[in-house]
């Protein structure tokens, strides 16, 4: 019966969904961490400038904490809005009774 | 060098200050700090009393009976994963290296977002208590139970160990106790204060213990940075400059490469560190343990969401009180005093607020390494007694009352093992240590989980070569490393066997721990099970089962009397009123019931909390479960899921008194 589910529409529309997201997303993240490691190990005379007062490297920092948050947003809103409802249905017809 | 200043940055623990005269006895008054650290621990102490009763059931003794909150379950996380050198050793690193200093924080920041993302609410809805009961939904159940089991108590206790041997140095400099056997008395001290608050609160308490430390924590990081914000004006350009100016090296402090400046190998040690540190954090055993202690998917998406915010507000602010730091204290005073590159933001608190400010700061220190090690206690004796006791060696006959015993006992001696080890392990260099238990995780857990979650190709062998392999890898490399050996700060400076140049081992170790995970199942000769992956998939996916039973599965075993303590009263005595009343000691009968397929099997499950009443501050009646319905096994393998219900979308939050069954038609 979970191998009935796991072929139905919904939950095959459910992992894909939540992977259209997180794969992506991961790789986003990564890439940009990463960006922030070799930017920090090779161009250090480049982070060294100091826009506004404000050391770039830090700045550049910030920027992975601003990334970070706006992701943890956005999935948040993905998993409410396309994630939870499609889950629903799914567990719904599984426990039958309780809808 | 740089890999020594990266290891002490990383370390929760606060290696030892460097013996020899001690400059200048400790600062402040030792005797106000140890006030201040009493009246924190007698509040966490009345809080944990008036929960206690809750102890006496595994679900609230291994999980705080599922019933926190997102928000409270986030405050928490974050007083798991803050530990007393990330808070004293990047603002300190901060001061003296600067950017560079600050790099572990951003590693360990962005690593939660594969919590949130793969762990998290997945993890929440195939498993019950430990990490084997997530893995053990479609593996073998005793091989990777073992190994699951295996990995668990080693990360932990490591950590374990590190935390309470970096307190040698925190005593040092914050209750001017310099001689070896002052501070064991020190150290056996906090590990038993942190034995009585497990004991007596089980996970309940230990949540609540963070809770109130990461609160203490992150407010104070605020007063603080608040503090040397308004001294330059609310101008960052103005603090930066002033840090400079204070500064030996000048303008370093603002550019990279005080702290890995060197080669190429420097270069990848830091990758390496990197590494780790983003794929440890998921998989830390401590991290995982605390996704159970709230009912749904959904509150373990709301708690990483709000353990994301909280840590990277946090983190944020070590970044300004590291500035203020050199700027107010200056690094030549910070690495004068006992305690080396940690006395930093003591001393600032000192600056700032005299006496009381570094008494609070001393006491929030010793209130993280409390927390903390409560926490990695209670997972790895969570581990010991649910998977080696109950699964293995009784094979599910234990009953619960005997689970737990056997966890009280499994406390106690982790305790005083992990306790008895940091104090032997008091002054040597063992730093790496943190590293090492980010990196096993790494390696071994995530790979695990991953794998399993997501690969229908996955086997049983696959995960014991991956958890196996990947722990072996990570401890094997690091014996061979200039951590142990070899170089003047090596654990054993006297001895050289370090043939991997890499003080981290994660470049190697985490790709190794895939790839074992990969050719473990490619190779072995199991066919991967494809129903059982059906099951881990969408019972992840979707919470099936958590909250309401699964007609047709009789292997899903229903949730041992779970129950929520009276959710969401104003006061604090919120969790006293425990309706659930003891677990019933349920025997289990062996696992692994057949009938996968068949329409008939249910489980009895009393829902914990509605969907979504979790973020009501009114929710859901207390209730318990209902004994009742057939298929009940006391709890096992995991079942224990919730569902991310969302409102409105088929199952009423309140009534969750289902124990008598469901009824209703088999799915699909």
């Amino acid at each position: 019966m979970w191998v009935d589910a796991a072929a139905t529409p919904d939950f095959t529309r459910l992992r894909s969904s939540l992977l259209r997201f997180v794969v992506p997303a991961t790789v986003l993240f990564l890439a940009w961490f990463l960006c922030y490691l070799v930017l920090n190990a090779w161009y250090k005379d480049l982070l060294s400038l100091r826009p506004g007062g404000i050391p770039l490297v830090l700045l550049l920092a910030a920027g992975q904490f601003v990334s970070t948050f706006a992701l943890t947003a956005a999935y948040n809103r993905y998993a409410r809005r396309r994630l939870d409802p499609l889950a629903g249905r799914v567990r719904a017809r599984l426990e039958g009774a309780s809808s | 060098m740089s890999s020594v200043l990266v290891s002490s940055v990383l370390v929760s623990s606060v290696p030892a200050p460097p013996p020899g005269p001690v400059t200048g006895s400790a600062v402040g008054d030792p005797v106000l700090n140890v006030v201040v650290f009493a009246a924190f621990l007698l509040v966490v102490l009345v809080v944990v009393l008036r929960v206690a009763r809750s102890g006496a059931t595994r679900s609230s003794y291994y999980a705080g009976g599922h019933g926190f909150t997102g928000p409270e379950n986030g405050l928490a996380l974050s007083g798991d994963f803050l530990s007393a050198a990330t808070f004293l050793g990047i603002v300190g690193a901060v001061a003296v290296s600067g950017p560079d200093g600050f790099g572990y924080a951003v590693a360990a920041f962005v690593a939660w977002l594969l919590a949130l993302f793969f762990i998290a609410e997945l993890i929440r809805n195939t498993g019950r208590y430990t990490l084997a009961d997530v893995l053990t939904v479609r593996l073998r159940e005793r091989p990777v139970r073992a190994a699951a089991a295996t990995s668990a108590v080693v990360i932990s206790t490591l950590y374990l160990l590190a935390q309470l041997a970096g307190a040698g140095g925190l005593v040092a400099l914050l209750l001017d106790v310099t001689d070896r056997a002052g501070q064991a008395v020190v150290i056996a001290g906090v590990g038993g204060l942190m034995l009585v608050y497990v004991l007596i609160g089980g996970m309940t308490g230990t949540t609540w213990l963070q809770i109130a430390k990461a609160a203490l924590l992150v407010g104070t990081g605020a007063v603080m940075a608040a503090y040397v914000l308004g001294i330059t004006g609310l101008s960052l350009p103005k603090l930066f400059e002033s840090a400079a100016l204070r500064h030996p090296e000048g303008d370093a402090v603002l550019r990279p490469g005080l702290l890995y400046g060197g080669g190429a190998l420097a270069q990848a040690d830091l990758a390496s560190l990197a590494l780790g540190g983003v794929l440890g954090v998921a998989g830390l055993p401590h991290i995982l343990m605390r996704f159970y202690t709230v009912p749904t998917a959904r509150q373990a998406r709301s708690s990483v969401t709000w353990a994301i915010w909280l840590i990277g507000g946090f983190f944020l602010l070590t970044l300004v009180i590291g500035y203020g730091a050199a700027a107010m204290v200056g690094p030549e005073r910070i690495l004068a005093a006992p305690g080396g590159v940690n006395s930093a933001a003591p001393l600032l608190a000192l600056e700032i607020g005299g006496e009381i400010g570094l008494a609070l700061v001393s006491a929030i220190a010793f209130a993280t390494i409390l927390a903390v090690v409560a926490g990695l206690t209670i997972t790895a004796a969570a581990a010991f007694a649910h998977d080696v006791y109950a699964n293995l060696i009784r094979r599910g006959t234990a009953t619960a009352a005997e689970e737990i015993r056997v966890a009280r006992r499994a406390t106690l001696v982790i305790g005083v093992l992990g306790t008895a080890g940091g104090i032997l392990a008091n002054g040597q260099n063992i730093a790496f240590l943190v590293s090492l238990t980010f990196t096993a995780a790494a390696s071994a857990n995530l790979p695990t989980l991953l794998y399993s979650l997501f690969w229908r190709g996955f086997t049983t062998s696959g995960a014991l070569w991956s958890m196996y392999g990947g722990l072996a890898v990570t401890v094997g490399l690091i014996v061979v490393s200039p951590a142990v050996s070899g170089t003047p700060t090596s654990m054993l400076p006297k001895l050289d066997f370090a043939v991997f140049p890499l003080t981290n081992p994660g470049l190697v170790s985490v790709p190794a721990g895939f790839l074992l995970g990969f050719l473990g199942s490619v190779l072995g000769r199991e066919r991967p099970d494809r129903a059982a992956f059906a099951r881990m998939s969408v019972r992840a996916l979707t919470g099936a089962g958590v909250e309401h039973p699964v007609h047709g599965d009789p292997s899903m075993p229903p949730p041992a009397g779970r129950h929520r303590q009276s959710p969401f009263p104003v006061t604090g005595a919120r969790r006293a009123a425990d309706p659930g009343g003891p677990e019933r000691p349920v025997i289990r009968p062996a696992a692994g019931s057949p009938a996968d397929d068949s329409p008939t099997g249910r489980i009895a499950d009393g829902p914990l909390v509605g969907p979504g009443a979790a973020s009501l501050p009114a929710g859901p009646s207390p209730h318990r479960v209902a004994p009742g319905a057939g298929g009940r096994r006391g709890g096992s393998t995991g079942a224990f899921f919730q569902p991310v219900t969302p409102p409105g979308h088929g199952h009423r939050p309140a009534d969750h008194r289902r124990g008598g069954g469901p009824a209703g038609p088999p799915p699909s």
